[in-house]
């Protein structure tokens, strides 16, 4: 595809933004962001991510650090000479000009003729398999049309970075399921590199290549989604992204790759050590998720008195309140015998493999 | 009205609510206006002969045509100026933070809230042969003797516009704040300049805005009888003015309700052009 020239890398290197109030909106960011791939940026809303993005596109200016586009310092530039391509989450058509106009726009921008100009759009209405809308007005299209329309358009200027805000929080459940094998197959095609800026866990862990985890302007965390599931760095990374239960105890024996912890649920595990190494004696938060947890039949594990049990479908689901008093999900894949158990069985609970449970020191 | 309670339509209100209004306008607005035409439908000031010597004798004057025009025109300037000073103010506005925006819509809403005739009262002081604007320019040596500000068309002007710039920054606000701030994001990335995102895109989305305010501004104008009198003095002759002499001084009533008709049409074909070219944009609001 012609817009193959994507692919340039992209730095965020050190980046701190303070508004004018003084409060941080992010702070001391760094990403290393290579040529064509896609990165979600996953938080909670208000964690610094749009921020972060208006930085990279240029309608903020950071108190420090420098954005690094392929060999370029872009600071100094405005966002118009940024060749960064945005979708935004409304949209943003221009509602008094007709499709094949909003896509043409940045085309006009840039000087190119009117009939390269159109021919191009045409294209681009094509890849986005939208041919014959190019005369109409943008309200006269449903919202996931008007979200290719944006892509088309963003794509026209033939950006070496696409920023896309919140891309698919206004589409329904499956239109946005649509969206998301669509801009992935774009990206692909045109191997742009792409940033994600989303407060859905499934759409970052489903589309990106790297996840960066933003929590209060801090990042958390930027690896892998099997990183980010699997191995997570903090204890706010693995509570934000999927479930899990929370298990309070005190670190018995510790080196750097496990630690044995004495739960206060009343049982020793063996747990991965997520930030470095733990000190002996140290209150500890285990972070367990549901599907990993296992009942057993012998005296290891902890033990716990089922409250209720919820068959969804593929799973059943039991709410087991521990000896401390504290409740945990156990997520069982539903095989054969599974069913839900009666209220008030005595049942005992342990992880399925020690690298399943992360240990991180408690916070007060 | 009169449909039966079933299927009476939610959209469908009873006229019956808009009766007095629509009587206090029968009596108080349709009527002299009928009246006005009949007199002015009379070729002798005593109401006794039928005709359209007025009207003739209005249209065949080179002094009444030029009055007309010059008033027609006198709208026409005080409309650019508030349009050109108005938008930027309107712009302003929906760029800074609440508090300078208060601060803005107070200094737009208080010429509305002193009485026209003291603020052209003010404006005399101020454009006067010994007013503020001709004491600096001669205290800091620029000129020597005073310029005539007053009683010129550019004095009218400038005094009008002041009067007058509310009608024009308020449609201008409201439009402006209609428009999704990320447009202006969206054509930047994009690549487009200032300038370019100003005319390709906040200017044709504020065009409804542009025409009410237009469409107020001018209309107001030029039927600003304190105004236009005061500042323009004896030498400038407007449409109100003169119609105030016909009907007042030479008491030739038939002649004067011949102007206001002619006004009347003269105005309303101006406000109407506005209004045909406000439909024609009004397909790009809302989406």
């Amino acid at each position: 595809m012609a817009e193959a020239q994507g692919g340039r890398s992209l730095v965020v290197d050190a980046v701190t933004h303070r508004y004018p109030s003084g409060a941080l909106a992010v702070e001391n960011i760094n990403l290393d962001i290579k040529g064509g791939e896609i990165i979600a940026l996953l938080g909670p809303s208000g964690c610094g991510k749009t921020t972060l993005l208006r930085i990279i596109a240029g309608f903020i200016a950071q108190t420090q650090g420098r954005i690094i586009i392929g060999d370029d310092i872009v600071d100094a530039l405005p966002p118009n000479k940024r060749a960064v391509g945005i979708v935004f989450q409304n949209y943003a058509l221009f509602p008094h000009l007709s499709i094949s106009e909003n896509v043409a726009y940045g085309l006009a921008a840039r000087g190119v003729d009117k009939t390269s100009r159109q021919r191009e759009a045409q294209r681009l209405l094509e890849l986005v398999q939208l041919p014959t809308m190019a005369e109409r007005l943008p309200r006269r299209l449903s919202g996931g049309q008007q979200q290719r329309v944006a892509l088309a358009r963003a794509l026209a200027i033939k950006p070496s970075i696409l920023l896309l805000d919140e891309p698919f929080a206004a589409l329904d459940k499956n239109l946005r399921l649509d969206m998301q094998i669509e801009v992935k197959r774009l990206q692909r095609v045109s191997g742009i590199t792409t940033l994600i800026v989303t407060h859905d866990q499934e759409e970052a862990l489903s589309m990106a290549d790297r996840v960066a985890v933003l929590s209060h302007g801090k990042l958390e965390q930027f690896g892998s989604p099997s990183d980010v599931y699997d191995r997570p760095q903090t204890l706010f990374v693995n509570t934000f992204v999927g479930s899990t239960n929370r298990m309070p105890g005190v670190v018995v024996s510790a080196d750097r790759t496990a630690a044995k912890v004495r739960l206060d649920a009343g049982a020793e595990i063996i747990a991965r050590p997520a930030a470095g190494s733990l000190t002996e004696g140290a209150r500890v938060t285990v972070c367990i998720r549901p599907e990993h947890l296992q009942f057993v039949g012998d005296a290891s594990g902890f033990a716990g008195v089922v409250g209720m049990s919820l068959p969804l479908g593929a799973t059943v689901v039991h709410e087991v309140t521990t000896a401390d008093g504290s409740g945990v999900k156990v997520s069982q894949a539903r095989i054969g015998e599974t069913r839900a158990l009666a209220s008030g069985a005595a049942v005992r609970l342990a992880p399925l493999a020690p690298s399943l449970a992360n240990a991180f020191p408690a916070t007060l | 009205m009169g449909a039966a309670p079933a299927s009476r339509d939610v959209t469908s209100y009873g006229m019956g609510l808009a009766a007095p209004l629509a009587l206090f306008f029968l009596l108080f607005f349709v009527a002299p206006l009928l009246q006005l035409l009949w007199l002015s439908l009379h070729n002798d000031t005593a109401g006794l002969h039928w005709g359209l010597g007025q009207y003739l004798h209005f249209l065949t004057d080179p002094f009444s045509l030029g009055v007309l025009g010059s008033t027609l025109l006198l709208g026409a300037e005080v409309t650019a100026v508030c349009l050109l000073l108005g938008f930027p103010i309107a712009w302003l506005y929906q760029r800074v933070g609440p508090k300078l925006q208060t601060i803005i819509i107070l200094i737009v809403l208080l010429p509305l809230l002193t009485s026209v005739v003291v603020r052209t009262f003010a404006w005399i002081v101020i454009l006067g042969r010994q007013g503020i604007v001709n004491a600096t320019l001669q205290s800091l040596g620029i000129i020597d003797t005073p310029l005539k500000l007053l009683y010129t068309q550019f004095g009218v002007v400038i005094a009008l516009a002041q009067v007058q710039m509310p009608l024009m920054t308020l449609p201008l606000i409201t439009a402006l704040g209609r428009i999704d701030p990320n447009l202006d994001d969206a054509s930047c990335s994009l690549g487009a300049g200032s300038w370019r995102t100003f005319f390709r895109i906040v200017l044709p989305l504020s065009l409804p805005g542009v025409i009410a305010g237009c469409t107020l501004t001018y209309a107001a104008a030029i039927t600003a009888f304190i105004t236009q009198s005061l500042i323009g003095g004896g030498q400038m002759l407007f449409m109100p003015m003169y119609l105030y002499q016909q009907a007042s001084t030479l008491q030739n009533w038939p002649f004067a309700a011949a102007i206001s008709i002619i006004f009347l049409l003269a105005v309303l074909a101006v406000v109407s052009v506005f209004t045909t070219l406000g439909r024609l944009s009004r397909g790009y609001g809302g989406a």
